[in-house]
Protein backbone atom coordinates (compact mmCIF):
# COMPACT_ATOMS: atom_id res chain seq x y z
CA UNK A 1 0.00 0.00 0.00
CA UNK A 2 2.53 2.47 1.16
CA UNK A 3 4.68 1.59 -1.65
CA UNK A 4 2.37 1.89 -4.52
CA UNK A 5 1.25 5.39 -3.00
CA UNK A 6 4.96 6.40 -3.06
CA UNK A 7 5.33 5.50 -6.04
CA UNK A 8 2.10 7.21 -7.36
CA UNK A 9 3.96 10.28 -5.40
CA UNK A 10 7.18 9.89 -7.52
CA UNK A 11 5.20 9.53 -11.08
CA UNK A 12 3.51 12.88 -10.44
CA UNK A 13 5.46 14.85 -8.21
CA UNK A 14 8.80 14.35 -10.42
CA UNK A 15 7.29 15.64 -13.71
CA UNK A 16 5.91 18.50 -11.74
CA UNK A 17 8.85 19.99 -9.77
CA UNK A 18 10.82 19.32 -13.47
CA UNK A 19 7.79 21.58 -14.89
CA UNK A 20 8.04 24.25 -12.29
CA UNK A 21 11.74 24.49 -12.25
CA UNK A 22 12.00 25.09 -16.18
CA UNK A 23 8.97 27.91 -15.97
CA UNK A 24 11.08 29.58 -12.64
CA UNK A 25 14.07 29.56 -15.10
CA UNK A 26 12.35 31.13 -18.09
CA UNK A 27 10.95 33.80 -15.57
CA UNK A 28 14.72 34.70 -14.18
CA UNK A 29 15.72 34.92 -18.03
CA UNK A 30 12.73 37.21 -19.02
CA UNK A 31 12.98 39.22 -16.28
CA UNK A 32 17.22 39.44 -16.49
CA UNK A 33 16.05 40.35 -20.50
CA UNK A 34 13.63 43.23 -18.89
CA UNK A 35 16.85 44.56 -16.61
CA UNK A 36 19.24 44.61 -20.06
CA UNK A 37 16.49 46.83 -21.67
CA UNK A 38 16.31 48.77 -19.06
CA UNK A 39 19.48 49.79 -18.65
CA UNK A 40 19.97 50.44 -22.77
CA UNK A 41 16.86 52.84 -22.42
CA UNK A 42 18.28 54.67 -19.33
CA UNK A 43 21.16 55.52 -21.38
CA UNK A 44 19.53 56.30 -24.67
CA UNK A 45 17.12 58.50 -22.69
CA UNK A 46 20.56 60.46 -21.12
CA UNK A 47 22.35 61.09 -24.14
CA UNK A 48 18.88 62.40 -25.80
CA UNK A 49 19.07 65.00 -22.82
CA UNK A 50 21.95 66.31 -23.58
CA UNK A 51 21.26 66.52 -27.03
CA UNK A 52 19.60 70.14 -26.53
CA UNK A 53 22.32 71.43 -24.38
CA UNK A 54 25.03 70.01 -26.93
CA UNK A 55 22.93 71.74 -29.95
CA UNK A 56 22.78 75.38 -28.31
CA UNK A 57 26.24 75.34 -27.39
CA UNK A 58 26.93 74.24 -31.11
CA UNK A 59 24.71 76.71 -32.34
CA UNK A 60 26.65 79.85 -30.52
CA UNK A 61 29.39 79.42 -33.22
CA UNK A 62 28.13 77.60 -36.21
CA UNK A 63 24.36 78.84 -36.28
CA UNK A 64 24.44 78.47 -39.96
CA UNK A 65 25.19 74.92 -40.09
CA UNK A 66 21.02 74.27 -40.40
CA UNK A 67 21.06 70.70 -42.23
CA UNK A 68 23.05 69.47 -39.10
CA UNK A 69 20.79 70.79 -36.70
CA UNK A 70 17.62 69.87 -38.34
CA UNK A 71 19.00 66.08 -39.07
CA UNK A 72 19.51 65.92 -35.21
CA UNK A 73 16.29 67.74 -34.04
CA UNK A 74 14.51 65.18 -36.44
CA UNK A 75 16.41 62.18 -35.16
CA UNK A 76 15.13 63.29 -31.35
CA UNK A 77 11.69 63.38 -32.43
CA UNK A 78 11.37 60.14 -34.03
CA UNK A 79 13.60 58.84 -30.76
CA UNK A 80 10.80 60.54 -28.69
CA UNK A 81 7.91 58.61 -30.63
CA UNK A 82 9.60 55.31 -30.62
CA UNK A 83 7.79 52.32 -29.15
CA UNK A 84 9.21 49.24 -30.19
CA UNK A 85 12.61 47.86 -29.44
CA UNK A 86 13.07 47.92 -33.70
CA UNK A 87 12.07 51.63 -33.48
CA UNK A 88 14.00 52.23 -30.70
CA UNK A 89 16.77 50.87 -32.23
CA UNK A 90 16.39 52.73 -35.37
CA UNK A 91 15.74 55.66 -33.38
CA UNK A 92 19.26 55.60 -32.34
CA UNK A 93 21.02 54.62 -35.07
CA UNK A 94 19.81 57.67 -36.76
CA UNK A 95 20.54 60.17 -33.84
CA UNK A 96 24.18 58.39 -33.27
CA UNK A 97 24.56 59.35 -36.98
CA UNK A 98 23.24 62.72 -36.74
CA UNK A 99 25.48 63.47 -33.88
CA UNK A 100 28.41 62.33 -35.57
CA UNK A 101 28.10 64.69 -38.14
CA UNK A 102 27.27 67.07 -35.67
CA UNK A 103 30.91 66.37 -34.22
CA UNK A 104 32.73 66.66 -38.01
CA UNK A 105 30.76 69.88 -38.09
CA UNK A 106 32.49 71.01 -35.02
CA UNK A 107 36.11 70.22 -35.98
CA UNK A 108 36.10 73.34 -38.10
CA UNK A 109 35.10 75.41 -35.36
CA UNK A 110 38.49 75.96 -33.82
CA UNK A 111 36.77 78.28 -31.26
CA UNK A 112 33.60 75.59 -30.30
CA UNK A 113 36.67 73.01 -29.80
CA UNK A 114 37.97 74.98 -26.92
CA UNK A 115 34.75 75.83 -25.84
CA UNK A 116 35.36 73.75 -21.86
CA UNK A 117 31.21 73.09 -22.19
CA UNK A 118 31.63 71.62 -25.34
CA UNK A 119 34.49 69.56 -24.26
CA UNK A 120 32.46 68.17 -21.36
CA UNK A 121 29.40 67.73 -23.25
CA UNK A 122 31.71 65.73 -26.11
CA UNK A 123 33.68 63.41 -23.10
CA UNK A 124 29.47 62.67 -21.68
CA UNK A 125 28.24 61.86 -25.17
CA UNK A 126 31.69 59.45 -25.61
CA UNK A 127 31.09 57.95 -22.41
CA UNK A 128 27.23 57.15 -23.26
CA UNK A 129 28.06 55.72 -26.63
CA UNK A 130 30.45 53.32 -25.14
CA UNK A 131 27.58 52.98 -22.61
CA UNK A 132 24.93 51.96 -25.11
CA UNK A 133 27.66 49.70 -27.16
CA UNK A 134 28.11 47.66 -23.83
CA UNK A 135 24.30 47.55 -22.61
CA UNK A 136 23.23 46.45 -25.86
CA UNK A 137 25.81 43.71 -26.19
CA UNK A 138 24.71 42.91 -22.44
CA UNK A 139 21.16 42.57 -23.69
CA UNK A 140 21.72 40.60 -26.74
CA UNK A 141 23.47 38.31 -24.49
CA UNK A 142 20.97 37.84 -22.22
CA UNK A 143 18.03 37.62 -25.16
CA UNK A 144 20.17 34.97 -26.97
CA UNK A 145 19.86 32.77 -23.84
CA UNK A 146 16.32 33.33 -23.02
CA UNK A 147 15.57 33.00 -26.79
CA UNK A 148 17.70 29.36 -26.61
CA UNK A 149 15.88 28.17 -23.93
CA UNK A 150 12.42 28.49 -25.60
CA UNK A 151 13.73 26.82 -28.42
CA UNK A 152 15.88 24.11 -26.97
CA UNK A 153 13.72 20.55 -25.73
CA UNK A 154 12.35 20.24 -23.09
CA UNK A 155 11.94 24.10 -21.97
CA UNK A 156 10.40 24.61 -25.35
CA UNK A 157 7.32 23.14 -24.38
CA UNK A 158 7.09 24.81 -21.29
CA UNK A 159 7.53 27.87 -22.84
CA UNK A 160 5.20 27.48 -25.70
CA UNK A 161 2.46 26.02 -22.50
CA UNK A 162 3.14 28.88 -20.74
CA UNK A 163 3.27 31.40 -23.65
CA UNK A 164 6.84 32.99 -23.28
CA UNK A 165 7.46 34.93 -26.23
CA UNK A 166 10.91 35.25 -28.11
CA UNK A 167 12.30 38.97 -27.90
CA UNK A 168 13.70 41.55 -30.40
CA UNK A 169 18.00 41.85 -30.69
CA UNK A 170 18.87 45.27 -30.73
CA UNK A 171 20.95 45.33 -33.77
CA UNK A 172 22.78 48.62 -35.30
CA UNK A 173 22.81 49.19 -38.95
CA UNK A 174 25.28 46.29 -40.53
CA UNK A 175 28.33 47.09 -38.13
CA UNK A 176 30.32 46.77 -41.65
CA UNK A 177 28.19 49.59 -43.27
CA UNK A 178 28.24 52.13 -40.88
CA UNK A 179 27.52 55.86 -42.56
CA UNK A 180 30.23 57.79 -43.46
CA UNK A 181 29.69 61.67 -41.76
CA UNK A 182 29.12 63.92 -44.59
CA UNK A 183 30.63 67.14 -43.79
CA UNK A 184 29.29 70.38 -44.65
CA UNK A 185 31.21 73.31 -45.83
CA UNK B 1 30.67 28.09 -15.40
CA UNK B 2 30.71 31.95 -13.29
CA UNK B 3 28.32 30.00 -10.88
CA UNK B 4 30.65 27.68 -10.34
CA UNK B 5 33.36 29.94 -9.51
CA UNK B 6 31.39 32.54 -7.53
CA UNK B 7 30.60 29.10 -5.78
CA UNK B 8 34.23 28.22 -5.04
CA UNK B 9 35.32 31.46 -4.17
CA UNK B 10 32.67 31.65 -1.40
CA UNK B 11 33.15 28.50 -0.34
CA UNK B 12 37.42 29.63 -0.03
CA UNK B 13 36.48 32.60 1.68
CA UNK B 14 34.19 30.93 4.80
CA UNK B 15 37.22 28.60 5.13
CA UNK B 16 39.60 31.01 5.21
CA UNK B 17 37.39 32.82 7.82
CA UNK B 18 37.01 29.44 9.76
CA UNK B 19 40.59 28.94 9.69
CA UNK B 20 41.82 32.35 10.88
CA UNK B 21 39.35 31.88 13.63
CA UNK B 22 40.57 28.49 15.16
CA UNK B 23 44.31 30.12 14.24
CA UNK B 24 43.41 33.07 17.14
CA UNK B 25 41.24 30.98 19.10
CA UNK B 26 44.51 28.21 19.30
CA UNK B 27 46.73 31.42 19.65
CA UNK B 28 45.04 32.57 23.24
CA UNK B 29 44.78 29.03 24.61
CA UNK B 30 48.72 28.34 23.94
CA UNK B 31 49.21 32.04 25.68
CA UNK B 32 47.05 31.42 28.60
CA UNK B 33 48.97 28.27 28.99
CA UNK B 34 52.31 29.51 28.64
CA UNK B 35 51.02 32.99 31.44
CA UNK B 36 49.12 30.43 33.44
CA UNK B 37 46.11 33.09 32.79
CA UNK B 38 44.09 29.73 32.04
CA UNK B 39 41.00 30.72 30.42
CA UNK B 40 41.26 34.26 30.22
CA UNK B 41 43.54 33.78 27.18
CA UNK B 42 40.58 32.00 25.75
CA UNK B 43 37.88 33.90 26.41
CA UNK B 44 39.73 37.03 25.48
CA UNK B 45 41.01 35.20 22.00
CA UNK B 46 37.15 34.26 20.73
CA UNK B 47 36.45 38.02 21.35
CA UNK B 48 39.07 39.11 19.52
CA UNK B 49 38.66 36.78 16.40
CA UNK B 50 34.91 37.39 16.19
CA UNK B 51 36.15 41.19 16.43
CA UNK B 52 38.53 40.76 14.11
CA UNK B 53 36.58 38.55 11.13
CA UNK B 54 33.56 40.88 11.30
CA UNK B 55 35.82 43.80 10.57
CA UNK B 56 37.85 42.42 8.04
CA UNK B 57 34.85 41.01 6.74
CA UNK B 58 32.59 44.32 6.30
CA UNK B 59 35.71 46.75 6.33
CA UNK B 60 38.70 44.77 4.62
CA UNK B 61 38.16 46.83 1.29
CA UNK B 62 38.40 49.94 3.31
CA UNK B 63 41.26 48.80 4.59
CA UNK B 64 43.41 47.79 1.71
CA UNK B 65 41.98 51.07 -0.07
CA UNK B 66 43.85 52.91 2.77
CA UNK B 67 47.08 50.49 2.92
CA UNK B 68 47.31 51.48 -0.80
CA UNK B 69 46.59 54.98 -0.55
CA UNK B 70 43.96 55.20 -2.69
CA UNK B 71 41.17 57.77 -2.44
CA UNK B 72 37.98 58.02 -4.29
CA UNK B 73 37.08 60.69 -7.32
CA UNK B 74 34.20 61.86 -8.20
CA UNK B 75 32.66 61.60 -11.39
CA UNK B 76 33.53 65.14 -11.63
CA UNK B 77 37.23 64.81 -11.12
CA UNK B 78 37.80 62.29 -13.82
CA UNK B 79 34.15 61.45 -16.01
CA UNK B 80 36.30 59.69 -18.54
CA UNK B 81 37.72 56.97 -15.85
CA UNK B 82 34.08 57.17 -14.33
CA UNK B 83 32.56 56.29 -17.81
CA UNK B 84 34.72 53.79 -18.64
CA UNK B 85 34.03 51.67 -14.93
CA UNK B 86 30.04 52.02 -15.89
CA UNK B 87 29.90 51.06 -19.09
CA UNK B 88 31.57 47.74 -18.67
CA UNK B 89 29.62 47.38 -15.41
CA UNK B 90 26.62 47.63 -17.38
CA UNK B 91 28.42 44.72 -20.02
CA UNK B 92 28.88 42.41 -16.80
CA UNK B 93 25.61 43.03 -15.75
CA UNK B 94 26.96 44.45 -11.90
CA UNK B 95 26.36 47.65 -10.85
CA UNK B 96 28.74 49.85 -11.12
CA UNK B 97 31.94 49.83 -8.50
CA UNK B 98 33.53 52.83 -6.61
CA UNK B 99 36.28 54.74 -8.60
CA UNK B 100 39.43 55.08 -6.73
CA UNK B 101 42.81 56.95 -7.76
CA UNK B 102 46.51 55.92 -6.49
CA UNK B 103 48.57 58.57 -6.99
CA UNK B 104 51.48 56.72 -8.59
CA UNK B 105 53.09 57.38 -11.88
CA UNK B 106 53.85 53.14 -12.19
CA UNK B 107 50.85 51.95 -14.43
CA UNK B 108 48.73 49.29 -12.23
CA UNK B 109 45.45 48.62 -11.15
CA UNK B 110 43.05 46.29 -8.62
CA UNK B 111 39.72 45.11 -7.49
CA UNK B 112 38.71 44.77 -4.23
CA UNK B 113 35.31 44.80 -1.99
CA UNK B 114 33.07 41.75 -0.81
CA UNK B 115 30.49 41.17 -3.12
CA UNK B 116 29.57 42.95 -6.28
CA UNK B 117 26.84 45.71 -4.80
CA UNK B 118 30.18 46.70 -2.64
CA UNK B 119 32.94 46.35 -4.95
CA UNK B 120 35.67 49.51 -5.58
CA UNK B 121 38.03 49.51 -8.03
CA UNK B 122 41.92 51.43 -7.69
CA UNK B 123 43.86 52.55 -10.61
CA UNK B 124 46.97 54.35 -10.84
CA UNK B 125 47.46 58.01 -12.31
CA UNK B 126 50.22 56.08 -14.95
CA UNK B 127 47.70 54.03 -16.03
CA UNK B 128 45.25 56.91 -16.94
CA UNK B 129 48.00 58.67 -18.41
CA UNK B 130 49.92 55.94 -20.10
CA UNK B 131 47.21 53.74 -21.69
CA UNK B 132 44.67 54.95 -24.58
CA UNK B 133 40.81 54.16 -24.21
CA UNK B 134 40.90 50.44 -25.57
CA UNK B 135 43.59 49.58 -23.02
CA UNK B 136 42.29 51.26 -20.04
CA UNK B 137 38.78 49.69 -20.72
CA UNK B 138 40.77 46.03 -21.22
CA UNK B 139 41.97 46.75 -17.74
CA UNK B 140 38.75 47.53 -16.32
CA UNK B 141 36.94 44.74 -17.80
CA UNK B 142 39.53 42.40 -16.28
CA UNK B 143 38.90 43.99 -12.81
CA UNK B 144 34.92 43.65 -13.47
CA UNK B 145 35.56 40.18 -13.98
CA UNK B 146 37.26 39.38 -10.78
CA UNK B 147 34.65 41.49 -9.09
CA UNK B 148 31.80 39.24 -11.24
CA UNK B 149 33.10 36.23 -9.85
CA UNK B 150 33.56 36.94 -6.01
CA UNK B 151 37.53 36.93 -6.61
CA UNK B 152 37.94 39.89 -5.01
CA UNK B 153 36.05 38.55 -1.41
CA UNK B 154 38.92 36.02 -1.05
CA UNK B 155 41.47 37.88 -1.55
CA UNK B 156 40.44 41.26 0.20
CA UNK B 157 40.17 38.38 3.07
CA UNK B 158 43.86 37.00 2.55
CA UNK B 159 45.13 40.58 2.40
CA UNK B 160 44.14 41.45 6.07
CA UNK B 161 44.15 37.94 7.75
CA UNK B 162 47.13 37.10 6.27
CA UNK B 163 48.28 40.30 7.60
CA UNK B 164 47.19 40.14 10.86
CA UNK B 165 48.18 36.20 11.69
CA UNK B 166 51.50 37.63 10.06
CA UNK B 167 51.50 40.39 12.96
CA UNK B 168 49.78 38.01 15.43
CA UNK B 169 52.67 35.48 15.20
CA UNK B 170 55.89 38.04 14.66
CA UNK B 171 54.63 39.50 18.13
CA UNK B 172 54.16 36.18 20.06
CA UNK B 173 57.33 35.14 18.81
CA UNK B 174 59.16 38.24 20.57
CA UNK B 175 57.29 38.18 23.67
CA UNK B 176 58.29 34.50 24.10
CA UNK B 177 62.15 34.73 23.59
CA UNK B 178 62.43 37.98 25.15
CA UNK B 179 59.28 37.77 27.90
CA UNK B 180 60.12 34.11 29.37
CA UNK B 181 63.53 34.46 30.38
CA UNK B 182 62.42 36.04 33.15
CA UNK B 183 60.16 33.78 34.38
CA UNK B 184 62.31 30.99 33.93
CA UNK B 185 63.88 30.98 36.98
CA UNK B 186 60.45 31.62 39.28
CA UNK B 187 58.74 28.89 37.20
CA UNK B 188 61.62 26.75 36.39
CA UNK B 189 59.83 26.01 33.15
CA UNK B 190 57.12 23.74 33.89
CA UNK B 191 55.19 23.54 30.26
CA UNK B 192 57.78 22.60 27.56
CA UNK B 193 55.67 21.40 25.35
CA UNK B 194 53.59 24.29 25.61
CA UNK B 195 56.60 26.42 24.68
CA UNK B 196 57.46 23.93 21.72
CA UNK B 197 54.20 24.79 20.38
CA UNK B 198 54.39 27.96 20.63
CA UNK B 199 57.93 28.18 18.74
CA UNK B 200 56.46 25.87 16.06
CA UNK B 201 52.94 28.14 15.87
CA UNK B 202 55.41 30.69 14.97
CA UNK B 203 57.38 29.32 12.26
CA UNK B 204 55.01 28.06 10.63
CA UNK B 205 52.45 30.68 10.74
CA UNK B 206 53.66 32.82 7.97
CA UNK B 207 54.88 29.96 5.78
CA UNK B 208 50.95 28.90 5.88
CA UNK B 209 49.71 32.50 5.38
CA UNK B 210 51.95 32.58 2.23
CA UNK B 211 50.26 29.30 1.20
CA UNK B 212 47.00 30.65 1.17
CA UNK B 213 48.36 33.61 -0.42
CA UNK B 214 49.41 31.62 -3.33
CA UNK B 215 46.58 29.66 -3.46
CA UNK B 216 44.56 32.65 -5.12
CA UNK B 217 45.69 29.93 -7.99
CA UNK B 218 47.47 31.89 -11.08
CA UNK B 219 44.47 30.22 -13.01
CA UNK B 220 42.45 32.97 -11.68
CA UNK B 221 44.12 35.58 -14.31
CA UNK B 222 44.19 33.97 -17.00
CA UNK B 223 40.31 33.49 -16.62
CA UNK B 224 39.89 36.80 -15.86
CA UNK B 225 41.61 37.90 -18.36
CA UNK B 226 39.38 35.95 -20.97
CA UNK B 227 36.37 36.85 -19.21
CA UNK B 228 37.94 40.58 -19.21
CA UNK B 229 38.15 39.84 -23.38
CA UNK B 230 34.65 38.69 -23.88
CA UNK B 231 33.25 41.90 -22.46
CA UNK B 232 35.22 44.05 -24.46
CA UNK B 233 35.11 41.87 -27.39
CA UNK B 234 38.79 42.92 -27.75
CA UNK B 235 41.20 41.31 -26.35
CA UNK B 236 43.62 43.46 -28.05
CA UNK B 237 43.15 46.12 -25.92
CA UNK B 238 44.08 44.10 -22.77
CA UNK B 239 47.38 42.26 -24.48
CA UNK B 240 48.40 45.75 -25.45
CA UNK B 241 47.60 46.69 -21.99
CA UNK B 242 50.17 44.72 -20.31
CA UNK B 243 52.55 44.96 -21.93
CA UNK B 244 53.19 48.74 -21.26
CA UNK B 245 52.72 47.63 -17.72
CA UNK B 246 55.00 44.96 -17.47
CA UNK B 247 57.38 46.89 -20.21
CA UNK B 248 56.81 50.13 -17.24
CA UNK B 249 60.03 50.18 -15.09
CA UNK B 250 58.73 52.21 -12.47
CA UNK B 251 58.35 50.60 -9.12
CA UNK B 252 54.60 51.46 -7.50
CA UNK B 253 55.42 52.38 -4.00
CA UNK B 254 52.12 51.73 -1.89
CA UNK B 255 52.33 47.94 -2.91
CA UNK B 256 54.00 45.53 -0.56
CA UNK B 257 53.97 41.79 -0.18
CA UNK B 258 50.43 41.51 1.27
CA UNK B 259 49.36 43.54 -1.42
CA UNK B 260 50.65 42.20 -4.32
CA UNK B 261 48.38 39.30 -5.48
CA UNK B 262 45.49 42.10 -5.63
CA UNK B 263 46.72 44.08 -8.43
CA UNK B 264 46.68 42.98 -12.12
CA UNK B 265 50.45 42.95 -12.81
CA UNK B 266 52.88 42.14 -10.08
CA UNK B 267 54.11 45.17 -8.79
CA UNK B 268 57.05 44.07 -7.01
CA UNK B 269 59.38 43.89 -10.26
CA UNK B 270 62.17 41.40 -9.06
CA UNK B 271 58.76 38.88 -9.50
CA UNK B 272 58.52 39.55 -13.48
CA UNK B 273 60.77 36.71 -14.21
CA UNK B 274 59.95 35.15 -17.40
CA UNK B 275 60.29 31.79 -15.31
CA UNK B 276 56.98 30.48 -13.05
CA UNK B 277 58.84 30.82 -10.54
CA UNK B 278 56.74 29.15 -7.17
CA UNK B 279 56.14 32.07 -4.83
CA UNK B 280 54.57 33.90 -7.41
CA UNK B 281 51.18 35.64 -7.46
CA UNK B 282 51.03 36.15 -10.91
CA UNK B 283 51.53 33.64 -14.32
CA UNK B 284 54.37 34.94 -16.30
CA UNK B 285 52.99 38.44 -18.03
CA UNK B 286 54.48 37.13 -21.87
CA UNK B 287 52.21 34.14 -21.71
CA UNK B 288 49.07 35.90 -20.30
CA UNK B 289 49.33 38.48 -23.63
CA UNK B 290 49.98 35.23 -25.72
CA UNK B 291 47.01 33.49 -24.62
CA UNK B 292 44.93 36.97 -25.47
CA UNK B 293 46.37 37.38 -28.66
CA UNK B 294 45.78 33.61 -29.35
CA UNK B 295 42.21 34.81 -28.99
CA UNK B 296 40.19 35.36 -32.25
CA UNK B 297 36.39 35.55 -31.49
CA UNK B 298 36.30 39.32 -33.17
CA UNK B 299 38.38 39.65 -36.46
Amino acid sequence: MFITLLFILIVIGVPILIIIGIYNRLVVLRNRGDNAWHQIDVQLERRADLVPNLVETVKGYAAHERGVFEAVAKARTQWAQAGTVKEKAEASDMLTSALKTLFAVAENYPELKANQNFLMLQEELAGIESKIAYARQFYNDTILSYNNAQQVFPSSIIANMFNFKPREYFEVEGAGKREVPKVGF
Amino acid sequence: MIYEQIAENKRKSFLLLVLFFAFIIFLGWVFGEAYNAGETGIILAVALAIIISFVTFFYGDKMVLGISQARPVDPKENPYLYNTIEGLAIAAGVPAPKAYIIDDTAPNAFATGRNPQNSAIAVTTGLLQKMNRLELEGVIAHEMSHIKNYDIRYSTLVVVLVGTVALLSDWMGRSFFYGRGRREGRKGGGNAIILLLALILVILAPIIAKLLQLAISRQKEYLADSSGALLTRYPEGLASALEKISKDTEPLEVANKATAHLYIVNPLLDHRSKLNNLFDTHPPTEDRIKRLRAMSFVK
